[in-house]
């Protein structure tokens, strides 16, 4: 039987409206994650993959800043099609979110327990004492010690690798179908870090929910994620599965991500890679290529004409319009190098 | 027919970014117009308080008693008071003494605010000893303190400046201190001192320069402030003493005889709001303009 | 929460000091002997020196002080020369239109002000959001004295729906206290109303964009909830320090709204003490109010206490 896809976004583009005029933070992106699957988002920081990830849940104030344009299908509904009400309905229940920075997403005036609680007592019609229970367990799931103490704490009180495993406690409290992780392990230590990684791989095979995992670390990509997408500029440049991201990428961009990963083997004294330049303003997004300022391979096509993703293999997908002559020129580089 | 459907929905969605985009450039102009308004109305105060009394055809201390409380018309156009004065000519005298008395109380608490604030913040144990005194009389009731004051001293324009004068020092102080405090903790300044520049030139150099624009922010709070107080003052009968023209002896005047003569009221209120507003949206703006994110204007 | 309590009582203390210190020093800087001023034109040599005598003024000015500050403590704040009487009575008969008038102030003001705070903020750059912005303006332009005035002539001489002058006692039945206060309440609320609206107003912004409301919205919780529980808690703090330092401008306005309306309150008491000289109790007034709004204060900061968790729980 084939596998139904959990979500489906189609060619979803979010605009803002700021003080220097309309921006378009995600411009046209196209994916689907399978239930139960984790696929990994990665970019650098402004490419518009946070932005993505709370488009997805309509986060945005529809009135004055935001306007989403294109489809959301969550097993097969268009999420912007949605009431308000609907929206509420599906948010934490269905869909949940945790955050990058787990202190200021807590709210520092009331308890964990509160902060628990409230989705349960929202979603599954629970009564506070059953609503209490249900956190403590959840509590204990994330891996939290103590959990019927820690619970009448307050967000302040924990330790930032214990306050996002509250996050997460509160995300999956309602077993949800879908989670989406806004680099939960960006503001933590490395060694809690791992940690969270590992619980999140946990629960989603535990409970088998769909994930996607927004980071700009490959590292972190690498150990969780079976797909990736790579975001540029609001856009999706290179779709693939982990193992070709490392051993085949096509992508001038997610070569450079994958060259600039500090390397803990070979030569020491090897001066780390960048990528020139900086990401471009979106108030300014280039014709063609967007990423034509920054590339090594550009010409005058991609100046002025912006390639398509257009599909490589089954499970890879691109935006270049060199990508084939690129990945030629560099496997002739690399075997000459050996 | 999809198609079609297709264009309706992006017309809709471009109709209603255009809208979103017009409510965003009110918003921006309208904070801009509202500080350009409160300049213009200062302005404008500021000139009648200057040169008005040259325009004015009437004498502001000359009693004719059959013209009492006349109601506004052609010939005294805000109408005449229980004296027989002619109202608008009482009022731009008065705008000199209001005016003026608020415009010297800010500059001298501005002065000595800026002397305390930027010794307190260099020296610490002045800092104690002289925040301790700004506390103590920031915690005493502004007015209250005027009143006890002018109670103490007479009433007399001098005294009031005084009085007003000791109110609104400790609150400029204060404020002037924070923002050197900031820039008093800068290792530059560290820096300098261990070369050995001298404390007066690098308060006065270096740190001064820093505090001037929260000094005139607040400054012009103070103006609009001084103004209600000086009001306030003679509306109770402890400032400016009849026969010499206030806003707020008018005021005061007025409240006898509210029964009969609504324009006694009426106008000199109006001169106290337009001038205190006029300030207060100065201020703002130009809190706007120094700190832009003090508003809270944020759209994303 | 119990050190956080005496912390802040200690603090208090060189405040108070000061507060004492320049209250006493408001009658000695008068020009001239205050006993002669006092007493006026025709007095004599002698009733000015027995009277200079009768109130201590012979005496070393720090023997003076000490003499004052400790009778305060023991809550004798001295006796007035005109009345006859201890000073702590004649402010205690004349404290309930005050109190009166302050409290129902505040309430008229928070009523008005928080709701449309909360409207604005969340309105953020509508034309509602202007109006009421540039309402408020206005607001805070119009003094409580004046706006008192324009109230009587409007609501009083010309609609003629309330009393303009007098105060009745709450013993007289809730209403007929309410009716005597009503406009003297709104004259003097309006400028807090204004205050406290734009203070919830931009508290309500900053909240608004903080992550936890985020959480918030992704945990599913309805607007309504989002602002009232998540939103207002957290932006009640700033909102509360202006409700608190603003007590201080209320019992001022009051003090001059009071003289408008003829209320019996500690501001006719004040305005009549200039008129007889009476300095022992423009001193105890300026003191008493000053303990009232210190002591306001203090309460405000212990409720952050109790509002938020992370003053309670330090544990410095």
């Amino acid at each position: 039987m084939e596998k139904k896809p959990l979500l489906e976004v189609k060619n979803l583009k979010t605009h803002f409206h700021t003080e220097r005029g309309q921006i378009t933070a995600v411009d046209g992106i196209t994916f689907h994650l399978n239930e139960g699957e984790i696929v990994g988002v990665v970019g650098e920081s402004g490419c518009g993959k946070s932005v993505m990830s709370q488009s997805i849940m309509r986060l945005y104030d529809e009135k004055y800043t935001a306007k989403y344009e294109g489809e959301i299908l969550f097993q097969g509904e268009n999420l912007l099609n949605l009431s308000k009400a609907m929206m509420q309905k599906i948010r934490g229940n269905d869909i949940s979110m945790i955050f990058q920075d787990p202190l200021s997403s807590l709210n520092p005036v009331y308890t964990i327990g509160d902060q628990i609680r409230e989705s349960l007592m929202i979603h599954q019609n629970l009564n506070k004492r059953e609503a209490q229970q249900k956190a403590i367990e959840m509590l204990g799931l994330t891996g939290i010690p103590a959990p019927e103490k820690r619970i009448n704490e307050y967000p302040h009180q924990l330790s930032g690798g214990m306050q996002q495993r509250v996050m997460i406690a509160i995300a999956l409290s309602c077993q949800p179908k879908l989670l989406i992780a806004d680099e939960p392990t960006t503001a933590l230590d490395v060694t809690i870090q791992a940690q969270i990684l590992d619980l999140i791989a946990e629960l989603n095979a535990q409970l088998g929910m769909g994930v996607i995992f927004i980071t700009h670390d490959l590292g972190v990509v690498a150990e969780i994620c079976t797909r990736v997408m790579v975001m540029y500029l609001g856009q999706i440049v290179e779709e693939t599965d982990t193992d070709c991201l490392f051993s085949e990428p096509l992508h001038p961009y997610t070569r450079g991500l994958i060259k600039s990963i500090p390397q803990l083997e070979g030569e020491r004294l090897q001066k780390l890679y960048t990528i020139d330049g900086t990401v471009p303003s979106l108030q300014k997004v280039p014709h063609g290529c967007r990423f034509a300022s920054r590339c090594p391979y550009a010409d005058e096509l991609c100046k002025e004409q912006a390639p398509e993703l257009e599909a490589y293999s089954a499970t890879q997908k691109v935006r270049c319009w060199h990508y084939k002559e690129i990945l030629k020129k560099e496997a002739v580089h690399e075997s000459s190098n050996e | 027919m999809a198609a079609v459907k297709e264009v309706d929905r992006v017309r809709t969605i471009k109709a209603s970014l255009k809208k979103q985009e017009r409510q965003l450039f009110f918003r921006r102009f309208f904070a801009n117009k509202l500080m350009v308004m409160g300049c213009f109305i200062f302005i404008v105060l500021g000139l009648i308080a200057l040169i008005g009394p040259m325009l004015v055809s009437y004498d502001p201390y000359e009693m004719k008693v059959a013209e009492r409380l006349n109601a506004p018309s052609g010939e005294h156009w805000l109408g005449t008071d229980e004296f027989g004065r002619d109202l608008l000519t009482r009022i731009v005298y008065g705008a000199q003494v209001s005016m003026g008395i608020g415009l010297i109380v800010t500059l001298i608490s501005s002065i000595l605010g800026l002397v305390i604030g930027l010794y307190a913040s260099y020296y610490a144990a002045l800092d104690h000893i002289l925040m301790r005194i700004c506390d103590g009389l920031m915690a005493i009731p502004g007015i209250l303190l005027a009143i006890a004051l002018m109670a103490a001293l007479g009433p007399s324009p001098l005294n009031v400046i005084i009085a007003l004068s000791i109110v609104f020092t400790p609150n400029i102080a204060r404020i002037v201190r924070s923002s050197a405090l900031v820039i008093r903790e800068q290792t530059f300044i560290e820096a300098m001192h261990a070369q050995g520049a001298s404390a007066t030139r690098i308060i006065w150099q270096h740190i001064a320069p820093n505090t001037i624009s929260p000094l005139i922010v607040q400054a012009t709070f103070v103006f609009a402030e001084a103004i209600i107080s000086e009001a306030a003052l003679s509306f109770l009968g402890a400032g400016i003493a009849a026969p010499d023209p206030s806003w707020g002896n008018i005021l005061q005047a007025g409240k006898l005889v509210i029964f009969k003569a609504w324009w006694m009221v009426v106008f000199p209120g109006l001169a106290i709001v337009l001038s205190v507003l006029g300030l207060n949206l100065l201020g703002d703006g130009l809190r706007d303009f120094i700190d832009p994110h003090s508003s809270g204007k944020k759209s994303k | 929460m119990l050190s956080y309590l005496f912390k802040r009582i200690y603090s208090l203390i060189p405040v108070l000091f000061v507060v004492s210190v320049a209250i006493f020093l408001i009658v000695h800087i008068t020009p001239g002997d205050p006993a002669a001023i006092i007493l006026g034109m025709e007095a004599t040599e002698e009733q000015i020196a027995s009277l200079n005598e009768e109130m201590g003024l012979n005496e070393p000015i720090v023997k003076q002080y000490l003499l004052w500050v400790g009778g305060v403590l023991q809550g004798d704040f001295g006796q007035s020369y005109f009345m006859k009487e201890p000073v702590l009575d004649s402010i205690l008969s004349h404290l309930g239109p005050t109190i009166s008038l302050a409290i129902l102030a505040e309430i008229v003001a928070l009523i008005i002000a928080i709701p449309i705070g909360i409207f604005a903020a969340y309105r953020r750059g509508s034309f509602t959001d202007h109006t009421l912005m540039v309402a408020t303006l206005l607001g805070m332009a119009v003094p409580s004295f004046l706006l008192g005035l324009l109230l009587m002539l409007s609501f009083g001489v010309y609609l003629q729906w309330l009393p303009i002058a007098g105060y009745k006692p709450l013993t007289e039945g809730l209403w007929t206290h309410l009716r005597y206060l009503i406009l003297p309440a709104l004259s003097l609320g309006a400028i807090q109303a204004a205050l406290v609206a734009r203070m919830t107003r931009s508290s309500m912004l900053e909240v608004l964009n903080k992550n936890y409301v985020k959480t918030a919205r992704s945990k599913g919780v309805k607007e309504h909830k989002v602002i009232t529980k998540h939103a207002l808690r957290n932006a009640f703090l700033p909102i509360l320090t202006v409700i608190g330092q603003s007590f201080g401008t209320l019992v001022t306005g009051a003090v001059v709204v009071e003289t408008i309306f003829n209320l019996p309150g500690l501001g006719q008491l004040i305005i009549n003490s200039i008129e007889r000289r009476d300095f022992a109790v423009i001193q105890g007034i300026v003191l008493f109010v000053t303990l009232i709004y210190v002591f306001i204060n203090l309460i405000v900061d212990l409720l952050y206490g109790v509002i938020d968790p992370r003053v309670r729980l330090e544990r410095k």
